[in-house]
């Protein structure tokens, strides 16, 4: 077996930032690998949400008061944070939202709504999670416009001679596709795939959800037209994501009515604010805005090639570990072209028994269908249980999870 | 762990009683855990008000396919006034191994099928399994015994 370099043995992160590693679950450490789900947050984020709370809470856009200006500037510094965080030219370009899913659901229905008309085509892949999935067939109901898949190989990536296939056949009008597969880890190549959507006239929405947590995403050197994430799966709280989107916008009409969004309004007719707000409709999420400012400092500092480095040795280390289980198989494709996730069956055993067990040794690991049923469909399987890493990860807890594999394996008498 | 996956439980996952479906069955019901995908289809025939043929169908993890199989077996010549009788803690009982809150619905899936096809009162419905007030007095209760009064 293939040793690691000494340094990708430990955490990137020092364990010691995330309080939550500290505690145990069923008497053993807590081993945490579902960060594709969602990460765990570092102090630097819980404290400055804290400190915000305790200090300066206010709501925005409101008062002339000393807090609502104080609350005002946080919540627009955490906005310039993201917007450089994403390489973005102008912080107008970023709009807060709940998450991916409010982010790509936007999307949907107000650009969706106000370009696509009977016939159109969305071009989307089966590797999708149903967030950029559902969204695009309500609209495609209500519009008439019709879904394409790009198809996956067995080997879990995207099929790139039917893609280019695809776009001269369908000419769709968007192409909405993941940076990042939450199943399989697969990346796919997503600048060229870009470049040749935009040939043909489509635009393209990237579902950042595990990318943008994991890799250096520059939305200038990939030039796609939209990018959802969320601030959850990066270090932040929950209840806030982005929608970044560059001229479109301008364009697009209001996805959700209510204060803050507004110019003018009377009874009959009101008129838009300006970027980014049109779309930021209602008291938005402030803490958790400043949260995220938080973790994209902390994210920052460790750098984006580094804890993409860091995942890919791991992952290339759970790929060995994992190929010694008998019985095991994984999906997606090798470490070289994958994230840091590794999805995989164990024998007959039920994913969500593997999951027990697992559990049951302190290893946090996801298990069902992780919201992409179409790719279950197609590797014929009901679920698989998926190890997922992040910059607070260790070989040793990917040790552990070989080792409650291999006791699942006793208990299953396999 | 041993406690969970029991000999038995992991002979009726892996030689499930009473599996497959009938033709032209007289109750016919399926679900779904939508969380996990866990899924069971239960088909019955009745002749006067008892059951006469069961069979399921299903795919999923251990405990949902066990329960499935054990409750199948339970119900054979059961009368549907018995069976809409059952509650989940009958077919926790059943199961005689622990079930922690995270397994809960897969345990209960197969009761919840039943129910659906039977007119039971467990249908794993919002309103019924969900309800608020019932959590309420539950938990009104609770303190009510803790406390003493």
């Amino acid at each position: 077996m293939k040793t690691l370099e000494p340094s990708m043995l430990a955490a990137l992160a020092p364990r010691e930032d995330f309080p939550i590693l500290a505690r145990e679950v069923h008497g053993k450490p807590l081993v945490y690998l579902d960060s594709a789900a969602s990460a765990q947050k570092p102090r630097q984020v819980l404290e400055a949400m804290e400190n915000f709370q305790r200090t300066s809470y206010a709501n925005i856009h409101r008062g002339a008061y000393t807090l609502s200006e104080e609350a005002t500037a946080a919540y627009e510094g955490a906005r310039k944070k993201v917007a450089r965080f994403i390489n973005a030219r102008n912080v107008r370009e970023v709009v807060w939202t709940r998450n991916t899913t409010e982010s790509i659901n936007l999307v949907a229905n107000s650009w969706g709504g106000a370009n696509l008309k009977v016939g159109d085509v969305v071009l989307l892949s089966e590797i999708e999670h149903h967030s950029n999935i559902v969204p695009w067939q309500l609209i495609a109901a209500r519009t008439g416009a019709r879904l394409a898949y790009i198809p996956v190989t067995d080997g879990g990536e995207l099929d790139q001679e039917a893609y280019a296939r695809l776009l001269e056949t369908e000419r769709p009008k968007l192409v909405a596709v993941t940076q990042m597969s939450n199943v399989l880890g697969t990346l796919p190549p997503v600048r060229e795939m870009i470049a040749q959507a935009h040939a043909v006239g489509a635009l393209v929405l990237l579902d950042g959800a595990q990318s943008v947590p994991h890799l250096p995403v520059d939305v200038r050197a990939l030039d796609c037209d939209f990018l959802a994430f969320s601030g959850h799966k990066m270090l932040g709280p929950s209840g806030i994501g982005v929608l970044w989107a560059r001229r479109e916008l301008e364009a697009m009409p209001p996805f959700l009515g209510g204060g803050d969004m507004i110019r003018e309004v009377s009874l009959h007719s009101s008129t838009w604010n300006d970027l980014p707000w049109k779309f930021e409709a209602g008291t938005p999420a402030i803490t958790e805005a400043v949260g995220l400012g938080a973790a994209v400092d902390y994210l920052s500092a460790l750098g984006m090639e580094q804890v993409h480095a860091h995942e890919q040795a791991l992952t290339a280390y759970a790929l060995e570990r994992l190929a010694a289980v008998p019985d095991l198989t994984v999906y997606g494709p090798p470490a070289e072209r994958r994230g840091g996730v590794c999805s995989f069956t164990l024998g007959d055993i039920h994913a969500h028994d593997l999951a027990t067990i697992l559990d049951n040794a302190g290893v946090a690991v996801r298990a069902g269908h992780h919201c992409a049923q179409p790719l279950m469909e197609r590797y014929h399987i009901p679920a698989t249980a998926r190890a997922s890493f992040y910059v607070y990860t260790t070989a040793a807890e990917i040790d552990a999870l070989a080792e409650g594999l291999m006791q699942a394996r006793e208990i299953f008498a396999l | 762990m041993d406690d969970l996956y029991r000999q038995y439980i992991l002979d009726h996952y892996r030689e499930p009683r009473n599996h497959g479906s009938l033709e032209q069955p007289d109750i016919h019901a399926a679900d779904t855990n939508p969380l996990c995908g866990d899924r069971i289809a239960i088909d019955l025939n009745v002749r006067d008000g008892r059951v006469t043929e069961v069979r399921f169908n299903g795919r999923g993890c251990a405990i949902s396919q066990a329960s499935a199989s054990m409750l199948t077996e339970k119900i054979e010549d059961a009368t549907l006034d018995e069976l809409r009788a059952l509650t989940p803690q009958d077919v926790l009982d059943m199961l005689g191994v622990e079930i922690g809150p995270a397994r809960q619905r897969c345990a209960l899936l197969s009761l919840r099928v039943l129910h659906q096809g039977i007119g039971g009162p467990y249908t794993g419905r919002m309103d019924d399994d969900d309800d608020l007030d019932d959590e309420a007095a539950a938990q009104a209760l609770k303190e009510r015994d803790s406390s003493g009064v």
